[in-house]
């Protein structure tokens, strides 16, 4: 029995397996994919942390500006863990080789790392590594990992937690390349599973994975998700495609114009409030444009080389010489799984969650750019020292293999259901569905309407399954077990969105346009377990 | 406009129909596999050339698949020198497994004052995705499949050469054996690489390295001892040609 199971291989679970291991404690890593695929690797702009290496900063700067765009849904003390914790984790980034850009200034050590401003922040305190900040620090991570002989189970698709008597147990797993069902049992486990973005399919920045498997498991397994309303919209994503061009663009001086070229917006007000200033000119019939013109060709390869590439690729535009045109999408789920101050979930002890999946309440109503690639490393190293800490008086007698039957025979039943309905088009429509109704500007009609068309999408959903019969690597399985959760999530949002009549942060409802006091609070939400 | 893809099932090429109109190669997978024919299987993740899982082959050369666009009677097949596991999606462990012989990590951090040239060192090598192109496209595998290869060796290089690290000798003498003298400089791995990285530059940088902590070529070193045709030779095939 592993000591502490960390499901989830981005950079919030090789953050906690690293500290997990050298805390004491056996680990073992285990994702739906390969560690170096996740969506960390797509994080662009930069990581927070109050260094002042370009002008002035102090830690209690980089406090209030999250406090301030959490818009007072945030938990003041771990907002300032979080961010008290930041120099600490650039440090230790440094000391494992994360190649950050840097400054010529003759300093040593952190005081060398060049630092960039973003929105909401009332300095420049983005550490980066050009544009690939999140791939960087991901990828030593891993050969971090690597280098401390991590366990890795690659492939591993997570179905269920084991819980029993509220104690995490373990978790079940469909190993994809055999199409087994196994249980893995551990005294404590730490999802880091990430968000579910992807419920807004096909227009989200996010990775096809970002299903929230995580998220749908805690609440089968009866633990506790909240603030599942609070989803971001990134201002500039390719009009087309959907790919994120990072806020650095901005934050480097980039542009918002419309088509007659008038810019509309303070450009470096934080994401919510640039995301609704686009979608107005939408409204009104502008198309929108990220001018990066003036910059410069050198300026932009310096600093901006990925974004380049991702325009002429996929948007046939040269941002040296031409507008960039965007459209906001979803990009980051706020809300999650329900933890406390030491992240383990509400509802399930042994259990912890961190990174996007867990809502740990730093960044309430709004993220700011800059605090999610914190929020993993500085939260991933709390949350390993933590399992490790409960792994030591935890039971080491291993559950029974009750929840591996259900499953092993709910997946049997997938291979048996006959089909009558293309789950992919039902997925589709759900991603049109929400960024139409469940979108940056939200009202309550359309919200009720979308509650309504998810409920029937989940009635019909005995009509759907998979066509593939193949017993190994079954994508299409694997792809129909994620619907299956964003299906499970989808009420949850919407729902919370319904309750919650008032504006705040990334949450805008017409009708509704003002902060209202009364709902300065969390939406929780908890199921009651059937069984005993 | 029509494709073939390379099954693994029945090994052969299937031919599938796509509506006319620039598509993405990833996204003209998951067309198929949503609209004609759900058992198609291949890997995805970012759609934004940044996560590594979608490298193929197309007519023989690697691409990403969401980076690539499709053209008539384009050809997909899966990476070379890994097991197929199905259709295009295929077992990255043991070219993964090339990261931990390499030791491609930092050994033992020293301070260090780092400038804006010194980020310019590694900047391309720290670009990679661990796509695999690479190692698909390196024809050292046919003879060598132990060879540690491009991706491996430039992640050594990128730790080598940084200046934090206190102990590049360490790292040097781990890429000797089935390492930097094993490559053929051909330059195969710098032409499909996604990220504009050069491991054939790396592997010369490694090597220089290796003879500054006293390591030699051992084609020389055997021919001197009068067996020039040393480390596969046998296969009509020299890995040092050229060097």
């Amino acid at each position: 029995m592993v000591d502490v199971l960390i499901i989830g291989s981005g950079g919030a679970g090789l953050t906690a397996a690293l500290s997990a291991k050298e805390s004491g404690a056996s680990v073992l890593v285990v994702g739906k994919t390969y560690p170096t695929n996740s969506q960390t690797s797509m994080a662009q702009g930069g990581m927070n942390a109050a260094l002042g290496n370009v002008g002035d900063d102090h830690v209690s700067s980089h406090i209030a500006d999250t406090i301030k765009s959490a818009h007072g849904l945030c938990d003041e003390d771990m907002v300032r863990q979080m961010c008290g914790d930041a120099p600490k984790s650039i440090e230790w980034l440094e000391s494992i080789g994360v190649p950050f850009s840097r400054l010529d200034n003759a300093q040593q050590g952190t005081k060398t790392v060049a630092q960039r401003q973003m929105g909401g922040a009332s300095a420049k305190r983005a550490c980066y590594a050009q544009d690939y900040t999140g791939l960087k620090i991901l990828h030593t991570l891993y050969d971090t990992c690597l280098k401390e002989a991590i366990p890795f189970l690659e492939e591993h698709y997570l179905l269920n937690l084991i819980v029993k008597d509220d104690i995490v147990k373990g978790a079940t797993f469909l190993d994809i390349r055999t199409g087994e069902v196994e249980q893995i049992d551990a005294k404590s486990v730490v999802i880091a599973t990430g968000g579910y973005a992807s419920l807004y399919h096909g227009y989200t920045t996010n990775a096809y994975g970002s299903t929230g498997d995580g998220v749908a498991a805690v609440l089968r397994a009866g633990g506790a998700v909240s603030d599942m309303e609070f989803i971001q919209f990134h201002p500039t994503a390719l009009k087309h495609s959907s790919i994120l061009i990072s806020e650095s663009a901005r934050g480097e001086g980039g542009y918002l114009v419309n088509e007659v070229g008038e810019r509309f917006v303070d450009e470096l007000k934080p994401r919510d409030e640039v995301a609704r200033a686009i979608f107005s000119q939408m409204q009104e019939g502008q198309r929108v444009f990220l001018d990066v013109r003036h910059l410069g060709e050198g300026k932009l390869m310096e600093l901006l080389p990925q974004e380049v590439e991702l325009c002429k690729m996929h948007e046939h535009v040269d941002p040296a010489t031409e507008l960039i045109p965007i459209k906001p999408v979803a990009h980051y789920t706020m809300g999650g799984i329900d933890v406390d101050y030491a992240l383990e979930v509400n509802g399930i002890k042994g259990c912890f969650a961190v990174g996007e999946c867990s809502n740990a309440k730093v960044h309430g109503a709004n993220r700011l750019g800059g605090n999610s690639l914190l929020e993993i490393t500085a939260f991933g190293k709390f949350a390993g020292e933590n399992a490790y800490k409960h792994s030591i008086y935890a039971s080491s007698k291993p559950a029974d293999d009750r929840q591996l039957k259900i499953d092993t025979a709910h997946i049997e039943e997938l291979f048996k259901r006959e089909v009558n309905l293309n789950f992919y088009e039902q997925r589709e429509a759900l991603g049109k569905l929400f960024y139409s109704h469940v979108g940056i500007v939200r009202e309550n009609t359309k919200l009720n309407d979308a509650l309504e068309k998810v409920i029937t999408m989940q009635v019909a959903l005995p009509q759907m399954g998979i066509t593939d019969k193949a017993k190994e690597n079954n994508q299409n399985l694997i792809e129909f077990l994620e619907f299956t959760n964003a299906l499970l999530l989808a009420p949850t949002t919407i729902s919370a969105a319904i309750a919650r009549d008032e504006s705040r942060g990334a949450h805008y409802k017409l009708e509704f346009e003002r902060e209202n006091e009364e709902f300065k609070k969390h939406i929780i939400l908890q199921w009651k377990r059937e069984t005993p | 406009m029509q494709i073939k893809i390379l099954r693994s099932e029945t090994n052969t090429h299937q031919l599938y129909s796509l509506p006319a109109g620039e598509i993405p190669l990833l996204n003209a997978l998951s067309y198929i596999k949503e609209t004609q024919d759900a058992t198609l299987t291949f890997s995805a993740g970012c759609r934004a050339s940044v996560c590594g899982t979608c490298a193929v082959r197309v007519n023989g050369r690697e691409e990403l698949a969401c980076a690539y666009k499709v053209k008539p009677g384009d050809v997909i097949e899966p990476l070379q020198y890994h097991p197929v596991l199905r259709d295009l999606k295929v077992d990255k462990h043991k070219a993964k497994e090339t990261l931990v012989k390499s030791t491609a990590w930092l050994h033992e951090i020293q301070e260090a004052s780092l400038t804006h040239s010194d980020e310019k060192l590694t900047e391309t090598q720290t670009d990679c995705i661990l796509c695999d192109s690479c190692y698909s496209a390196c024809p050292v595998y046919a003879v060598n499949p132990d060879f540690l290869g491009p991706f491996a060796l430039t992640r050594a290089y990128r730790y080598s050469a940084d200046k934090r690290e206190g102990d590049a000798k360490n790292i040097i003498d781990n890429i000797q054996s089935n390492g930097v003298w094993d490559c053929t400089l051909c330059g195969e791995c710098t032409a499909v690489c996604p990220k504009g990285i050069d491991p054939k530059m790396d592997i010369t940088m490694l090597r220089s390295s290796s003879i500054q902590f006293g390591h030699s070529d051992p084609s020389f070193a055997t021919q001197s001892f009068g067996t020039p045709d040393f480390g596969g030779g046998g296969f009509g095939f020299d890995p040092n040609a050229g060097f």
